[in-house]
């Protein structure tokens, strides 16, 4: 019988440096995952993780990996040519059909990024869909801004609000907490919005709760989980929380089914 | 059909089906957590008397259709082995409870998410259940508030006497297997029908919000150790790690093997992440995501209880933890908090 569990080994072709800790590796890839979905990547020996897939196209795929563990440092020091293993894609996507008539909000934090720079690469690539797009960006500090270039581009064509948490003397744009800029988010239609939010799980929270009080109800509001998932196939566990499996009915939930799972 | 197998009649049935392996209950001598005693666990059966019919088994039968570590991938450093398929038919003697019980793993591993496990499928598939009859439960048992004792889907029954067992058998490959042994009888399985502990589950759609935070966690903060013995006890628990061991000798090799072990939800690190974010890092916390998977959230996914009611976490928790208490302090928080069941 088939056998999910069995990876395919993909080469690595390109390794992009975003910052000091986190790298864009391009990969040959035959899987065209849908926004949002992640895979397990993994090297033998070393082990496997759930990593979020950052860019697709004909023959690729792109994931940014922070080297903060005992796997995603053993991929930074990967070289072009070398081959990461991978399986999936896994989880349920945004469903971007359903924003497609209405004004879309993307507010992520640090590395959470990544799991929606293929949904915004999309939303831009069309013109309609570019003008109803609002992007609100949150770092740490100005050494940490993921995609740095590509956001630039992005800013050209829709609202984009970037911000740092503290004062940098390298740093000239908008700082403080993602939370206290939300109130400066064009938002046309109210009725008409729906919100993407990924980041910390607080970070989520105090986002949304700044989104309700302009008006946003918790049926516009999309989030999308990070658990430690170790097979993306609702067997191990690790991602279950009440009667949901993230691996399998996430990671992305609308608001008010997230409400409801208490880890 | 129902027979009367005498001990050598058993014996001989044993020893001359080719390809299949007798699994069971049996005692290991010496082999207990303390001096002087046994330990019983699932193992091979050779003869009638290596069965064990006056104890519980301190691990239940989900060892063998999901071993402790299991191998899923070899790396050789060109391809990926899967590991060999094995064909032998495993005739498996258990209790009401524990044949419940893989039923509640089955759910996980053969239903839930995009696939079948290939590894517990290619076992699965090959098991024929043998219902050990279990008319007197033991002290720590609640099976009958559970649900559990009493069961339908075997191949066959046997209960122990004197002599030898009687069986009752329901399937026809048992069928084809003792034609010409043994000799026609005629007896009524029996099922638990009361318990020692008297545990009472909550039946509700929804748990209130208040008891996911409520203070009798508290108590398992202080009392827990994070040992996991009810985990690992535990017939239902499911839950496991995949780890990677490399035979290289640098660590670039891709020479491999990637197995999974199992895990549980009261064990340190099982919700860790790269960078330190957890979850339910207070011991309270892991025992109400437990309890409310087993007697609640585990039955709105797949509707039947998870729990089983076998006692074997009562029997093992070095702290004394009682998780039939808990149900039933669940059960009267529930009740104190609403004024009519809502199902």
């Amino acid at each position: 019988m088939n056998n999910a569990w069995v990876p395919v080994a993909n080469r690595i072709t390109d390794i992009i440096k975003e910052t000091d800790v986190e790298y864009t590796f391009t990969l040959e890839s035959s899987i065209r995952p849908d926004h949002g979905q992640f895979v397990e990547v993994s090297i033998p020996g070393i082990g496997e993780a759930p990593i979020s897939v950052s860019g697709t196209g004909d023959g690729w795929i792109q994931l940014t990996i922070r080297a903060v563990g005992h796997l995603t440092c053993a991929i930074s020091t990967c070289k072009v040519g070398e081959q990461l293993f991978i399986r999936g894609p896994y989880g349920v996507a945004f469903p971007s059909a359903l924003y497609e008539n209405a004004t879309l909000v993307v507010a992520a934090g640090g590395c959470a990024v990544a799991p929606v720079r293929t949904l915004i690469r999309s939303r831009l690539a069309d013109k309609k869909l570019a003008a109803n797009t609002r992007l609100l960006f949150g770092f740490k500090n100005p050494e940490s801004v993921l995609y740095k270039d590509e956001i630039d581009e992005w800013s050209k064509l829709v609202q984009t609000i970037v911000t740092i948490d503290k004062e940098a003397c390298s740093w000239n744009g908008r700082t403080g907490l993602i939370t206290s800029h939300v109130a400066d988010v064009d938002i046309p239609d109210l009725s008409q919005t729906h919100v993407v939010i990924v980041g910390p799980p607080v970070m989520m929270k105090y986002t949304s709760a700044q989104f309700f009080s302009r008006g946003i109800k918790q049926e516009q509001i999309w989030l999308s989980f990070e658990r430690r998932m170790a097979c993306g196939l609702g067997k191990c566990g690790h991602c279950k929380i009440d009667n949901s499996y993230v691996c399998v009915d996430g990671p992305v939930f609308r608001y008010d089914k997230a409400l409801h799972l208490i880890d | 059909m129902k027979k009367l197998l005498q001990k050598d009649e058993f014996d001989a049935l044993l020893s001359t089906s080719s390809g299949v392996q007798f699994l069971g209950p049996v005692r290991l001598k010496g082999r207990g957590r303390f001096s002087d005693t046994d330990l019983i666990k699932y193992g091979q059966i050779k003869s009638f008397t290596d069965i064990v019919w006056d104890s519980k088994t301190y691990l239940s039968a989900k060892e063998l259709i999901l071993p402790i570590t299991e191998t899923l991938l070899d790396f050789t450093g060109t391809t990926v082995v899967q590991p060999p398929v094995e064909d032998a038919i495993l005739v498996l003697f258990l209790r009401a409870c524990d044949i419940h019980a893989i039923e509640r793993l089955d759910a996980i591993f053969l239903n839930n998410g995009p696939s079948p496990d290939p590894y517990y499928k290619q076992k699965r598939d090959r098991f024929k259940l043998v219902l050990m009859e279990c008319a007197v439960p033991f002290d720590s048992c609640f099976c009958v508030a559970m649900g559990t004792n009493t069961v339908s889907n075997f191949g066959a029954a046997v209960r122990c006497i004197e002599d030898g067992i009687l069986i009752d058998i329901r399937d026809e490959w048992f069928t084809s297997q003792i034609a010409g042994s043994g000799t026609d009888t005629e007896f009524e399985l029996q099922f638990p029908q009361q318990n020692g502990a008297d545990v009472h589950v909550p039946h509700i759609k929804e748990m209130q919000e208040q008891l996911f935070t409520h203070e009798m966690w508290d108590e398992y903060s202080k009392r827990c150790i994070a040992c996991g013995r009810c985990n690992t006890s535990c017939p239902t628990c499911s839950c496991f790690s995949v780890h990677d061991i490399s035979y290289g000798h640098d660590s670039n090799s891709k020479i491999a093997r990637r197995q999974r072990v199992w895990d549980g939800c009261h064990l340190d690190g099982f919700t860790d992440m790269a960078g330190g974010a957890a979850f339910r890092i207070e011991c309270g916390s892991r025992m109400r995501f437990k309890t409310f998977h087993k007697i609640y959230d585990y039955r709105k996914r797949y509707g039947v209880n998870m729990c089983v009611g076998c006692g074997r976490c009562d029997d093992v928790c070095p702290e004394y933890i009682s998780f039939a208490n808990c149900i039933n302090k669940v059960n009267d928080l529930v009740n104190e908090s609403r004024s009519t069941p809502d199902e």
